[in-house]
């Protein structure tokens, strides 16, 4: 226990330098994007000049960046994520209405990939060669190689549209006031195929990786050893090869985590799930910057913590691994 | 209303029959509406604020003006083009200083309170003329609003002001909203411009941002036996291909403002039960304009700007980049207005030839690599076909000699580069024409707006002659003399060309057969849906 706190203080001081690089980083990058947020309004509204000079004006446009990126900071040391320009409501609250689809999303998919990935890793990798190995690897590959959008498009034309078996998108039937469990089956069945479609994606990832540490594992000694002791195959394919196998995985789950939060842009998009990637996309065509700030640090909080509780699971999974190894 | 060009090119066409059984207006077919349901209906984007008083725009319009209403509705067989809705009748006094409305009697706001003159002279004084984009133009000599009784408004302007101008304003600029709601406070941050309160027949019932709005029936609407949904459900649907498959899977039962793209719709016309409907949006023409930067000085020379719209084939643009749901444009005033429109301006036709003749006589002959000088084009990324034309666009320069280098930017910086900074020299833009050329088509030429302003002459152009006869019409009271000064003002643009218009279109709805009365104005997209209803 001990231990996993030392790590936890060292990280979050740590982290909270990475925040503040991300922060001013993504807000020097959006302020060198050209347009602002009354730019990015007017396209749909026109307006004369002195409209334009009042809106900079209560949007807060006409301050410099530098006192707009310090009052920003400033609020931020006062956990205050500040208003959004273009929905007109407190960022916190958008996001926080956001997140929980977000999270569902990469959680499902997260688990999809690696629990499908990993077992199937193993099936493969107990027989390496096999014809089911070359089988499984290939066919993982080529859906690694599909862009997200078109896997999700095909998704929603095969089971949406022609035969109808699942909806075409959305997180939850459109206005049905249902409640409880209802509302659980209801989330559940909405989330089947862009779950699949992110999913699908990175079980290549873990399959190989899987297949490729129980071919490393299959040449040590202790399982020439679990061998010599006439355990059954399955027995050493499972108890001990695949055991040992898992624990890179573990690391690949947190490193994993940003990249699926950057997938669900593109599938929030297609299957019109009101996630955080949409959100980010949305701000950034509004030039919005605070609350692109507001999800980025969230991003980045999220990501943060999952590498954390990575480590410290990985801690408890293997002895070896100290504190100060983990540290990186 | 006369014919309505953006179809007639598609009826000709190979999908005939199926659109033109759709498109025509069909007068004495009368099938009585069924009562109830819910219509599902896709929506591309989610505007923030929803008040139509402060933001005319069609994305705030698709939604509220189905909660707010206006004074008047356009219409194709009422009285110069309008419908009461809030007004019953309008008059505009001879000498231009005064317009008086004779207002509905027996409507009530949302919240169960009377409509009055008062609200009237609110929303007119407090909101569209100091607030609204397009009322500040419009109504910028408004001096005060008189009323007399609670159901009489009389407009005094401080100005003579076209009654003209204020009539055709109506549909788009008048929306009425509740004094007693927005008396308090200040305007801009009242949460009705989130959750509208107004005296249409459907309330406003909640908003789930990234999912969908839901509108209730107003059960007290002033419409007999009207609305016949009970529910009116936009769903948000950010991807462009999603629009098409969830009409497909039955999910929604219309998708408006082409929200199926072009390429999709001679597809989803064959599609059992969806019908494609090009009626609807004659009120909403947008215009495929290149601007033109006449800072450069190969561009101030109008034997350059007529030898690119000679480079231009129209019809090709027309038949290519739209699939034939356009028409070709003559000039500022698009085909199917039925006011002020005029065939009778100089017209270039596609002639490389005379193009390559222009471009010399102006002293920019061929360098030894073919190329007379080099331009930078900006096409607006707004809609997939201004896009694709300027990919059309640069070939077609290329081929009298003219090197296009294309920038293609996202929306707000495109609007910075060419409206603020004028980093262009040719541009791709769509502006819309609003039922009179003085709301926002005479401002794209006319000398002296200050940087900055969007859909504005950007280009450096000044034409004084050109400024004189746009004055003058806006002061011109005569309805007739004052088209014939619009006239004027086509041919001396096409003249002139400070832009060049190359094509007009409208939008698109693709609509389950089941949901009745469907495109029946002309503005139908983005008015109040009252007497829609669906078939079981």
């Amino acid at each position: 226990m001990n231990r996993a706190l030392t790590l936890l203080r060292r990280r979050l001081v740590g982290s909270v330098f990475v925040l503040l690089i991300v922060v001013i980083g993504t807000f020097l990058l959006l302020e060198a994007a050209p347009g602002d947020a009354v730019d990015a309004y007017i396209v749909s509204t026109g307006g004369d000049a002195g409209m334009i000079e009042l809106l900079r004006h209560r949007w807060g446009l006409d301050q410099s960046e530098l006192t707009r990126l310090a009052n920003y900071l400033w609020a931020l040391l006062h956990l205050d994520l500040g208003q959004s320009v273009t929905f007109s409501r407190p960022i916190r609250d958008v996001i926080l209405e956001r997140l929980p689809n977000t999270l569902l999303l990469m959680v499902s998919a997260t688990a999809l990939s690696f629990g499908l990935g990993s077992a199937l890793g193993i099936y493969a990798g107990a027989r390496p060669g096999s014809l089911r190995d070359r089988f499984l690897s290939i066919g993982s590959l080529a859906l690694y190689a599909v862009p997200g959008f078109w896997l999700g498009l095909v998704l929603i034309v095969v089971f949406a549209v022609d035969l109808r078996w699942l909806p075409i998108g959305g997180i939850e039937t459109l206005a049905s006031d249902k409640t409880g469990l209802d509302r659980a089956a209801d989330i559940a069945v909405h989330l089947i195929l862009p779950v699949s479609a992110l999913g699908f994606i990175y079980l290549a990832l873990y399959l190989r990786m899987m297949r490729a540490g129980m071919a490393e594992v299959w040449r040590q000694d202790f399982v020439l050893a679990a061998r010599a002791k006439g355990l059954s195959r399955r027995r050493i394919v499972l108890a001990h090869v695949a055991r040992n196998a898992l624990l890179p995985l573990v690391t690949m789950l947190g490193l994993q985590s940003a990249q699926m939060l950057g997938g669900s842009v593109v599938i929030e998009s297609v299957f019109s799930v009101p996630g955080l990637g949409r959100l980010a996309q949305e701000a950034v065509a509004s030039r919005d910057t605070p609350l692109l700030l507001g999800i980025i640090l969230t991003s980045a909080l999220l990501v943060i913590v999952i590498n954390l509780a990575v480590d410290i699971a990985y801690a408890f999974l293997d002895p070896r691994v100290g504190a100060s190894e983990a540290g990186a | 209303m006369s014919g309505f060009t953006i179809s007639r090119r598609t009826m000709l066409s190979g999908s005939a029959m199926l659109l033109a059984s759709t498109a025509i207006p069909t007068p004495g077919w009368v099938q009585t509406p069924k009562k109830g349901g819910r219509l599902v209906l896709a929506a591309d984007s989610e505007p923030r604020n929803l008040n139509p008083a402060i933001v005319a725009s069609n994305g705030v319009f698709f939604i509220s003006s189905k909660i707010v209403e206006t004074l008047a509705e356009a219409s194709y067989d009422g009285k110069d083009g309008l419908a009461p809705r809030l007004a019953l009748s309008w008059e505009g006094a001879a000498d231009g200083l005064s317009v008086t409305f004779k207002l509905r009697d027996g409507v009530k706001w949302h919240d169960g309170k009377p409509f009055t003159s008062a609200d009237v002279a609110f929303s007119a004084l407090q909101i569209w003329k100091p607030l609204q984009n397009l009322g500040r133009t419009v109504f910028k000599d408004l001096a005060s609003v008189d009323t007399p009784d609670d159901l009489t408004a009389v407009f005094k302007f401080a100005k003579p002001t076209p009654f003209q101008l204020i009539r055709n304003a109506l549909p788009a600029l008048s929306s009425v909203v509740p004094k007693h709601i927005y008396e308090v406070g200040k305007i801009e941050d009242n949460p009705a411009n989130n959750a509208p309160i107004g005296t249409g027949p459907f309330k406003f019932g909640e908003y789930k941002a990234g999912q969908y709005y839901r509108l209730t029936k107003n059960t007290d609407y002033w419409g007999k036996d009207e609305p016949y949904l009970d529910e009116i459900i936009y769903q948000v649907l950010p991807d462009r291909t999603s629009a098409a498959s969830a009409l497909e899977a039955g999910e929604i039962q219309l998708a408006a403002f082409s929200a199926v793209p072009l390429a999709d719709l001679d597809r989803i016309s064959k599609v059992p039960g969806l019908k494609v409907i090009t009626k609807g949006y004659e009120g909403l023409t947008y215009q495929l304009v290149v601007e033109i930067n006449h800072r450069r000085k190969e561009l101030a020379d109008v034997k350059v700007r007529q030898a690119i719209a000679h480079a231009i084939d129209k019809d090709f643009v027309v038949k290519t980049v739209f699939l034939g749901y356009a028409a070709t444009a003559t000039g500022p005033v698009p085909k199917n207005d039925p006011q002020f429109y005029t065939a009778d301006v100089p017209t270039y036709a596609f002639d490389v030839a005379k193009a390559n003749a222009l471009l010399d006589e102006a002293g920019y002959k061929k360098g030894p690599d073919g190329k007379r000088f080099t331009l930078k084009l900006l096409p607006a990324p707004y809609f997939n076909e201004t896009k694709q034309f300027g990919d059309y666009l640069r070939q077609a320069l290329a081929a009298i000699g003219i090197d296009a280098e294309l920038v293609n930017n996202d929306s707000a910086a495109h609007i910075k580069a060419v409206y603020t900074d004028h980093a262009f020299d040719l541009a791709v833009g769509p502006p819309v024409f609003r039922g009179d050329p003085a709301i926002s088509t005479t401002i794209l030429v006319q000398s002296g707006i200050p940087d900055g302003v969007p859909f504005s002459n950007q280009g450096g152009y000044k034409n004084d002659a050109l400024d004189a006869l746009i004055a003058k019409a806006s002061e011109t009271l005569d309805a007739s003399a004052r088209t014939d000064l619009y006239k004027e003002f086509q041919k001396a643009v096409a003249a002139d060309l400070p832009l060049i218009n190359v094509a007009e279109w409208s939008f698109i709805s693709v609509a389950r057969d089941t949901v009745g009365n469907i495109a029946n104005n002309p503005r139908w997209a983005v008015s109040n849906w009252a007497d829609t209803y669906l078939e079981s």
